[in-house]
Order: C-alpha cells, then sequence, then structure tokens
C-alpha cells in the first residue's frame, strides 16, 4: 500500500479541500454556466466543456457553506465520476500536495450534517488541516432530487 | 481473448441469426435447395472455424447437424416440423456455447448429447446408410464448375466441393501464399481422401500450416462470395458515436467561423469559410448515414420468433414483412427492439384465434400478421397488423369500469377508438387467461412508454371480427433534430419541432384576445377553442423579466404544442429561430427533472436545455398522468353527464343583463364563440347569424331573464357578442350573453322553489346566486319547431 499519495487542493471559504489527484481530469477559469430551473440549488448550471454537456456543482452550497461573495468568481475542477465528468466550483486552486497516510484521521466527532457524509477524513498538515471529498457522494445529487419529486408529484 | 477467437464470436453470431432466418424459411419452402445449402454453408463455417480453434464440444455438435443437413440437402430427407425445431435447438445450443466461449473462453461442460442423439436419430430417418457427406465426393468429379453428378448444381455449392489446387480452395489459397508446401498439401488431400476431415483441419493437425493461415484463407474465399459483394469493413459503434459527436462539434465551430467570417471583409477568408460549411454539412450527413440501419435488422428475429410462439400457442401464422429497407438511427432501432417484440407477441397471443375458430368464422386458417414500416412526413411509420378478432369493445368497457380506470357513465359515453387507447394503460389486460407469453396485464403500456420516450406515438385501430392494427410513428434520429429556439427569463430553451403545432403572436392590446381566466386557470381561445395556457418562466420558477409574458398592454408569444394528444399553449417571451440541434444527455445529476430531455450547444458555445414537453405538460398538470388518453372535451362531457348521478357538475357562468348571473351545464355548451354585432342579420323577426355553413338563430338571454331590452345599447356594429353556442340533433342556437364569467366545477344545492321561465332553479355558485338556465326550453320557448325542423345542409 502506498504510503503517500497526491492530492489537488482547492480552498471554499478559507479552508483546504482536497481530493486524489487521478480523480481529477481538469481544472479551468471560470466559464459562462447556462442556469438548469428546477434544479438543485446547488447546481449553478452547466458548462460548454469542448463540447461536452458538464454540470456544476457549487461546492459552497453543497457542503452547506454560505455563497461566495458577489462579484467572485469561482473556478471549475471537473473531475471524473463513473457518470462522466462533473464540475465542481471552488473559490480558489491550491497547489498538488504529497500527503502521508499517517496524517490520516477520520472525520472529528464536531463535525456535523451533510459535511460529515462527505468528508472522507483530515489529513494533518504542517500549519493546517487538509480535508479530503468524497468526490462520488458530492456528485450523486439523489438525496436532493428525491426529496424535491416528492414535494412536487 | 485472441483476435481469432473474437472474429469467430462476433462471425459465428451473425451466421446463427441468419440461420434461424433461412430455417424457418426453408420450412416454409423444404424444397429450396439454394436455402439448403446456404443453411448447410453457414454450419459447415462454424464446425470448420471450431476445429481449428479447438472447441471440441461445439465441434461435435455441429458436426451432427452437418450430416443431418447434408442428408437434406441430397434430397435423402425431407423436411419436417420436427427436423427444424431440432435445427433450431441446435442453433440455440451453439449460441449458448458460443456465450460461454465469450465469458470463459472455452465452450462449456454441457456435451448436449441429446441433442446430438435427436439429430443422428433424425439423421437415420427415411434413407438407408448413404451417410455420405457431400465432401467426399472425389476431387476428380467435384470442381467449383462441375459439381459431381451426385447433388444438384446449387446444392452442392463450392464451399463444400474438395480442395485442389485452384484457388478457390483453402489448400490452393495457402499454397500460393506460401503458408503451406505443396507435398503437405498433397500428402493433405490424400489424407482426406480417406477421412472426412477438411482439408485445413488435417493441415493443422499436421503442423504443415497454422491455424491463423487457415482461417484467413478461408475468410478470403468467403469474401469472394458474390453475397459479399460490397466491401465492408467492421466499425465499433463507439466508434461511429465519437464520429458523431465530433461531427457535431464541427458543425458548431463552423456555425461560430461562419458568424466570424461575415463580420469581415475579407473575400478570400469567406471563400474559405463557405467550402468550409458545404463540406461540414456533407460530412454531418453522410455521418449520419453510417448510424443508421434498416429496420430489417430488428425484423430478421421475427421469422423465428413468430414460429415458435404459433407452435406454442397453436396458431398458423403466415408472416409477412414489407420495407425492411427503412433506414433508422441506430440508437433508435435498439430502442424500438423489444417494443415490437412485445407487439408481434401479442397479435399472435390475442390476435390471432385458434385455426378452428378461424375457420368458423369463416377464415383461413392462417391468419395474416403484417409487419410494415415507411417514411412518411419525416417519421418513419411502423405498423403491426394481425387480421385477427379484433378489440372488443365491450370487453375494454366493462374491464376498465372494473380497474376503476373511468368511471361507469364515463365508459359509456367513450367512443371505440378512446376505448381502444385505455389498452394502453398500466394494469390493462383484457386475456382471459393468462399465458406465459402475453396477458400479464404488463405490456402494452411499457410499449407506449418506451415509444414516448424516443419521442414516438403509437395507436391502435381494430375492427371487431377483421383485425387490429397497432400504428407506431417514431423520429427518424434522435441525434440531430430540428427544433424552435425560444427564450423565457432570460434563458435559452429548445422545443423539439415534433411536438409544435402552430406559433400565436398574443397582442393582448387587442381587445379579449389575450389570455383569459377559468377558475385560476390560464385559458386562450384560438378558433373559439379554449385551450389550456403555461406560463414556461412560472413552470420553471424563472425570475420573472420586464414586460414579458403577456401580461398588461405587451406582446407575448405563444407556442401551441401537443404532448399525447392534448394541446397546449406555451406563453414565452421571444421566438428566436428554427435550428438543427444536436441532442446531448443530461449527466445524472439533472436527470430526473421531467422538464427536460437533454441539452445542446447552440453556435455561440453555449449551452441551451431542451425542453421535455410530454413532462412539461404533466408537471403543469395540462394533462394527468392517470388518463393521458382521455381528452378534455370528454372530460367535460362526464362531468356534465354525472349531474343525475350526483350533483356535483361543471358549469359555465355567464353574465347577462347588469347583475344576473346565469349557469348552463358545461355539457350543453357545444362552443364558445365571438362575433361582431354587424354579423347579425335578421330572418323574419328572428335575429339570426351565419355559423359554419348554416343560419343559427340567435337568442339574447338578458331577454329571457328579465324581458329586457338594455343590451340594444351595445348593438353598435363595433361591438362583439360573446356567444355560447348550443347543439341538438345538428341544429346550432346561440345564446347571447353579455360576459363569459368562468368555468366552475362545483357542488349545486339547486333550489327550484322559485320556478321561472326557462330557469330550472337557483344555486349558490363562487359565493353568489346563480340562476341555473334550463336551455332546451328555452330554445324551445323562443325558436318555436326548433327541435322538429330538419337540419339544414
Amino acid at each position: 500500500m502506498a504510503s503517500s499519495q497526491q492530492f489537488c487542493t482547492f480552498f471554499l471559504e478559507g479552508h483546504v479541500f482536497g481530493t486524489p489527484v487521478p480523480k481529477v481530469q481538469e481544472v479551468i477559469q471560470h466559464q459562462e454556466m447556462t442556469r438548469v430551473p428546477l434544479a438543485p440549488a446547488v447546481v449553478s448550471g452547466m458548462i460548454n466543456l469542448r463540447g461536452q454537456i458538464v454540470a456544476a456543482i457549487d461546492l459552497r452550497r453543497r457542503l452547506g457553506l454560505a455563497d461566495r461573495p458577489a462579484g467572485q468568481l469561482p473556478m471549475n475542477v471537473v473531475v471524473r465520476t463513473h457518470d462522466g465528468a462533473v464540475s465542481l466550483l471552488v473559490d480558489e486552486i491550491g497547489d498538488v500536495i504529497e500527503v502521508e497516510e499517517e496524517a490520516f484521521e477520520s472525520p472529528p466527532e464536531t463535525l456535523q450534517g451533510f459535511a460529515r457524509e462527505v468528508v472522507r477524513g483530515v489529513y494533518k498538515l504542517s500549519g493546517r488541516l487538509l480535508l479530503a471529498l468524497d468526490i462520488d457522494r458530492i456528485v450523486d445529487l439523489s438525496d436532493l432530487t428525491k426529496a424535491k419529486n416528492n414535494r412536487e408529484f | 481473448m485472441d483476435e481469432i477467437v473474437k472474429d469467430f464470436l462476433i462471425e459465428s453470431s451473425e451466421n446463427l441469426d441468419r440461420l434461424d432466418q433461412e430455417l424457418v424459411k426453408l420450412e416454409s419452402s423444404p424444397s429450396c435447395t439454394e436455402l439448403l445449402a446456404s443453411v448447410f454453408r453457414t454450419i459447415h463455417t462454424i464446425k470448420g472455424s471450431c476445429g481449428f480453434l479447438g472447441f471440441a464440444r461445439l465441434q461435435k455438435l455441429t458436426h451432427a447437424g452437418e450430416n443431418l443437413l447434408s442428408r437434406l440437402r441430397d434430397g435423402e430427407l425431407t423436411l419436417t416440423e420436427e427436423i427444424t425445431s431440432a435445427l433450431l435447438a441446435m442453433v440455440d445450443a451453439v449460441r449458448q456455447m458460443l456465450a460461454a466461449i465469450q465469458a470463459t473462453e472455452c465452450d462449456g461442460d454441457e456435451d448436449y448429447a441429446p441433442l446430438i442423439e435427436l439429430l443422428a436419430r433424425l439423421q437415420g430417418q427415411g434413407g438407408g446408410e448413404a451417410e455420405t457427406p457431400a465432401s467426399e465426393i472425389p476431387a476428380a468429379t467435384a470442381s467449383a464448375n462441375q459439381p459431381g453428378p451426385a447433388a444438384d448444381p446449387k446444392a452442392c455449392p463450392a464451399a463444400e466441393a474438395d480442395e485442389h489446387a485452384d484457388l478457390t480452395k483453402i489448400g490452393g489459397l495457402l499454397l500460393q501464399r506460401g503458408q503451406v508446401r505443396s507435398e503437405d498439401l498433397a500428402r493433405a488431400l490424400q489424407q482426406q481422401e480417406l477421412g472426412q476431415k477438411k482439408i485445413g483441419e488435417i493441415l493443422v493437425a499436421q503442423g504443415t500450416a497454422k491455424p491463423e493461415d487457415v482461417l484467413a484463407a478461408q475468410r478470403t474465399l468467403e469474401a469472394r462470395n458474390p453475397d459479399a459483394a460490397v466491401e465492408t469493413i467492421r466499425v465499433g459503434v463507439n466508434l461511429l458515436d465519437r464520429l458523431m459527436n465530433l461531427v457535431g462539434e464541427l458543425v458548431l465551430a463552423r456555425n461560430q467561423l461562419l458568424q466570424f467570417s461575415s463580420s469581415r471583409q475579407d473575400a478570400g477568408f469567406q471563400a474559405v469559410s463557405q467550402r468550409m460549411n458545404l463540406i461540414a454539412t456533407e460530412l454531418q450527413e453522410e455521418v449520419m448515414k453510417t448510424r443508421m440501419q434498416p429496420i430489417g435488422s430488428v425484423w430478421d428475429k421475427f421469422p423465428r420468433t413468430v414460429r415458435d410462439l404459433a407452435l406454442s400457442c397453436h396458431r398458423e401464422v403466415h408472416l409477412e414483412l414489407e420495407g425492411q429497407d427503412t433506414e433508422l438511427d441506430r440508437t433508435i432501432i435498439e430502442s424500438i427492439k423489444d417494443p415490437l417484440t412485445h407487439l408481434v407477441r401479442n397479435a399472435i397471443d390475442h390476435g390471432i384465434e385458434t385455426p378452428e375458430a378461424r375457420r368458423q368464422a369463416g377464415k383461413n386458417a392462417a391468419g395474416v400478421l403484417k409487419l410494415r414500416a415507411f417514411h412518411e412526413g419525416g417519421q418513419v411509420n411502423i405498423e403491426v397488423s394481425d387480421d385477427g378478432a379484433g378489440l372488443n369493445a365491450e370487453r375494454i368497457r366493462q374491464k376498465a369500469v372494473e380497474r376503476g380506470l373511468v368511471s361507469a357513465q364515463h365508459a359509456s359515453r367513450m367512443s371505440d377508438r378512446d376505448l381502444f387507447n385505455l389498452i394502453f394503460l398500466p394494469a390493462f389486460s383484457t386475456a382471459e387467461k393468462v399465458t406465459n407469453v402475453s396477458g400479464r396485464g404488463v405490456g402494452l403500456d411499457v410499449v407506449k412508454t418506451n415509444v414516448e420516450k424516443i419521442g414516438g406515438t403509437v395507436d391502435v385501430q381494430s375492427t371487431a371480427g377483421k383485425g387490429t392494427t397497432l400504428k407506431i410513428k417514431i423520429p427518424l434520429t434522435l441525434a440531430i433534430i430540428p427544433a424552435l429556439m425560444v427564450t423565457s427569463g432570460g434563458e435559452r430553451f429548445a422545443i423539439p419541432q415534433v411536438s409544435l403545432l402552430e406559433l400565436v403572436r398574443m397582442d393582448s392590446a387587442d381587445g379579449g384576445k389575450g389570455i383569459e381566466m377559468v377558475h385560476g386557470a390560464p385559458v386562450y381561445r384560438l378558433r373559439g377553442r379554449l385551450l389550456p395556457v403555461v406560463y414556461l418562466n412560472r413552470e420553471l420558477q424563472l425570475g420573472r423579466d420586464a414586460g414579458t409574458q403577456g401580461e398588461e398592454g405587451s406582446v407575448a408569444n405563444m407556442v401551441v404544442l401537443q404532448a399525447d394528444g392534448q394541446e397546449f399553449g406555451l406563453v414565452v417571451d421571444e421566438i428566436t429561430d428554427t435550428e438543427e440541434i444536436v441532442v446531448k444527455p443530461l449527466g445524472q445529476q439533472l436527470k430526473g427533472i421531467p422538464a427536460y430531455s437533454g441539452a445542446t450547444i447552440m453556435g455561440d458555445g453555449r449551452v441551451a436545455l431542451i425542453l421535455d414537453i410530454l413532462g412539461l405538460a404533466q408537471r403543469a398538470q395540462v394533462i394527468s398522468e392517470r388518463e393521458p388518453a382521455l381528452h378534455e372535451k370528454d372530460k367535460e362531457k362526464a362531468a356534465g353527464s354525472e349531474k343525475t348521478a350526483s350533483d356535483h357538475q361543471t358549469v359555465l357562468v355567464v353574465q347577462c343583463g347588469e347583475k344576473a348571473r346565469m349557469a348552463i351545464p358545461l355539457s350543453l355548451v357545444a362552443r364558445l364563440e365571438e362575433f361582431p354585432a354587424s354579423a347579425i342579420e335578421l330572418a323574419g323577426t328572428q335575429e339570426v347569424t351565419q355559423y359554419r355553413g348554416q343560419i343559427m338563430p340567435l337568442i339574447r338571454l338578458s331577454r329571457v331573464v328579465d324581458g329586457s331590452a338594455h343590451d340594444d345599447a351595445r348593438t353598435g356594429a363595433e361591438a362583439r357578442l360573446q356567444v355560447v353556442v348550443y347543439a341538438e340533433a345538428g341544429r346550432s342556437v346561440g345564446l347571447v350573453v353579455d360576459r363569459i364569467v368562468d368555468i366552475v366545477d362545483e357542488k349545486l344545492v339547486v333550489q327550484t322553489s322559485a320556478r321561472r321561465r326557462g330557469v330550472l332553479g337557483s344555486s349558490v355558485v363562487q359565493k353568489r346566486v346563480t340562476d341555473l338556465l334550463d336551455v332546451p326550453s328555452v330554445v324551445r320557448d323562443l325558436i318555436p319547431g326548433f327541435a322538429e325542423s330538419p337540419a339544414a345542409v
């Protein structure tokens, strides 16, 4: 078992989040988006990624954080999922860093709500904490759409 | 997996499909030597190939089949139903073995001994011990051009003749390619005359030729077969899909380029982009063609299906296919496969009667099942018709009521056509007993759903005793569709052209022509019909933009759409253009929203959503999900007719005179019309107007109510009259009212104490006292002889 792993990091509300590099297809500048009415609020819209239509999920909303201040344009982290590419909107992109498995710890008990479901754990880096996200769980919006459909039909 | 094995699998599965068809055909014309030869050749090829590849069990089975076939071919046996069934069973067994090879790379543990025994027993019937396959005809007499005297020329094709050193033989070909030495070949040929093995097998067994070379040579020979005259190569479907995507991209880039070039004054650049335009268009068309497949590729399974079903249901069925060459996009072909199979099963199990019943009905004992496909109006039409008993409207009616799908009163009023369409409702089956073929109540609704999923429609027509026809209409392709682009709330949407009926530009300044409210539900009067209206921005919860949606004094556009037989108007801000769009699927995150069927990329590179009209209509409750086939009119009729059974009914509330409100049962209202006062003419003292080629008498309801004549003030030539048309026995009467207030569905408590002329009683409707008009008596009172006089025209 590999003792270290490369993580692609990004920032949300000043916190550092990350996902293993192989999960990330590419990182791109802010793109013009097409809104999708009736979609869950976490879906900011769709972008045209070289002819492929990709849904953009606002990670701030998905994690229950406050909305991005007006005027601040998000970046797209395009991740690979079993159902094609999905773009995650983040505040800023960080470095690719190497993390040691020994630095890993399960999410602290104080982590509440949905964040607890999608944060796989915490890597203790020098001076800060890196929250490792479960991408597949994040892009699976069935928890949101089901609730919505029940209300409507 | 080995390339050779992979090729063998692909080739063999195609061959097996062909075998199915050929065997069934053979059953109806057992003496066709060409067919026999072809069947024989196919089995022989499989047997030969698995010999090289070392699939012993498969070889043993096919060998048994081959022996039986060779006796058939030589005329020593005649084909019986039993033999055909055995051969088909062999085809199935081979298929299973191939599946096993695909999964495990070995031909499974099953040795099919009983089947081989059966094949051998059948082979032993009839003739004596003449168990000599054609491959033993000596080389000297059997060449490709001069077949042996023992066999019919057609029955003994080149492929099975003995090997000698010409290029139509495997041996000769190998020799020419230097893949075998001539002395080895000669030895092998000698050995072949002693045994019954194929030359290739012997060469491989001797180790003098490589299996790949033998297989390649065999394939070369098959390629020379006149059947394979057109040069083809195999291309993976993924590659075609990818090509299609790239071409879609190219088309978008082209659109952008054109926009760009038109803003430049560079003639050279413009010429190049024009050329690019043409090439891209042509490329798009050609790539589209690569995805087209004849519908025959689905139908080819049916002869076998029909044969098996007919046997198990004890029917005699003659299958007719028409229009096999009709081409469809690959993805559509895939998605209609199951619905079509289901319809075919249904037709045999439920449609076509038993031979005895058919004879009693004076019909031919064998029923005819006809599949027909043709292009019409940019769509593909597929019909599945049988000449069986037809649908029983009475039984459907009973069943529908029993299952609580419609009320008894409603059912008694439904037309046969509407009744027939009930069979598409879930949990509907009229089969008296459940068979393993069909009748379990799942089925036709699934067929309908599947067809609608790909933008198609299903309709049923039936005549008792004569048969049933199911008609499916589906679009040619799903990949690129013509669409109307609209905007609403600042967003762009694409509406598939198939659902589009017409466009209406509404100028609400034009008095009374805008959208009206019926009990809170917006409606629009389109040529006298009330059309339910849906606001796209409200339905999609888009923010309200300034000056939109036909509010005060503004202009709005309405798109009249059709979903599941129900028309409705969709109000949008702007209608921009029609365009050919490339349909792209939505990601899993957005799939659950029923209002969209996909997305597309526009010329400017931005994404636009494609509206799913059916989903949108259901969302807006223009059509209910429970009774999809019932039209608004029927519901109204039903509601009106129920007044005897319950006091809950739908009435049209009108205003006559200053204060009086009157209610007219909606069931008595044929239409709502609007006439200019200038259209009123006089026939004697009776006011009339010309209406649909008839002279329609008019009754001013306000005079009925209070006998006043205050309405005369409104009869200036400019004024418009609101008219409720009542029809009876082919004649119409217009009831002139001051204003149409609403359509109300309420529980009416009618108090009949205050009985006046022309009024049934009073009731409280929408918290106001309203008189219930007795329309027939008013008409009889005011227009004597109305009912008695014959209908004009």
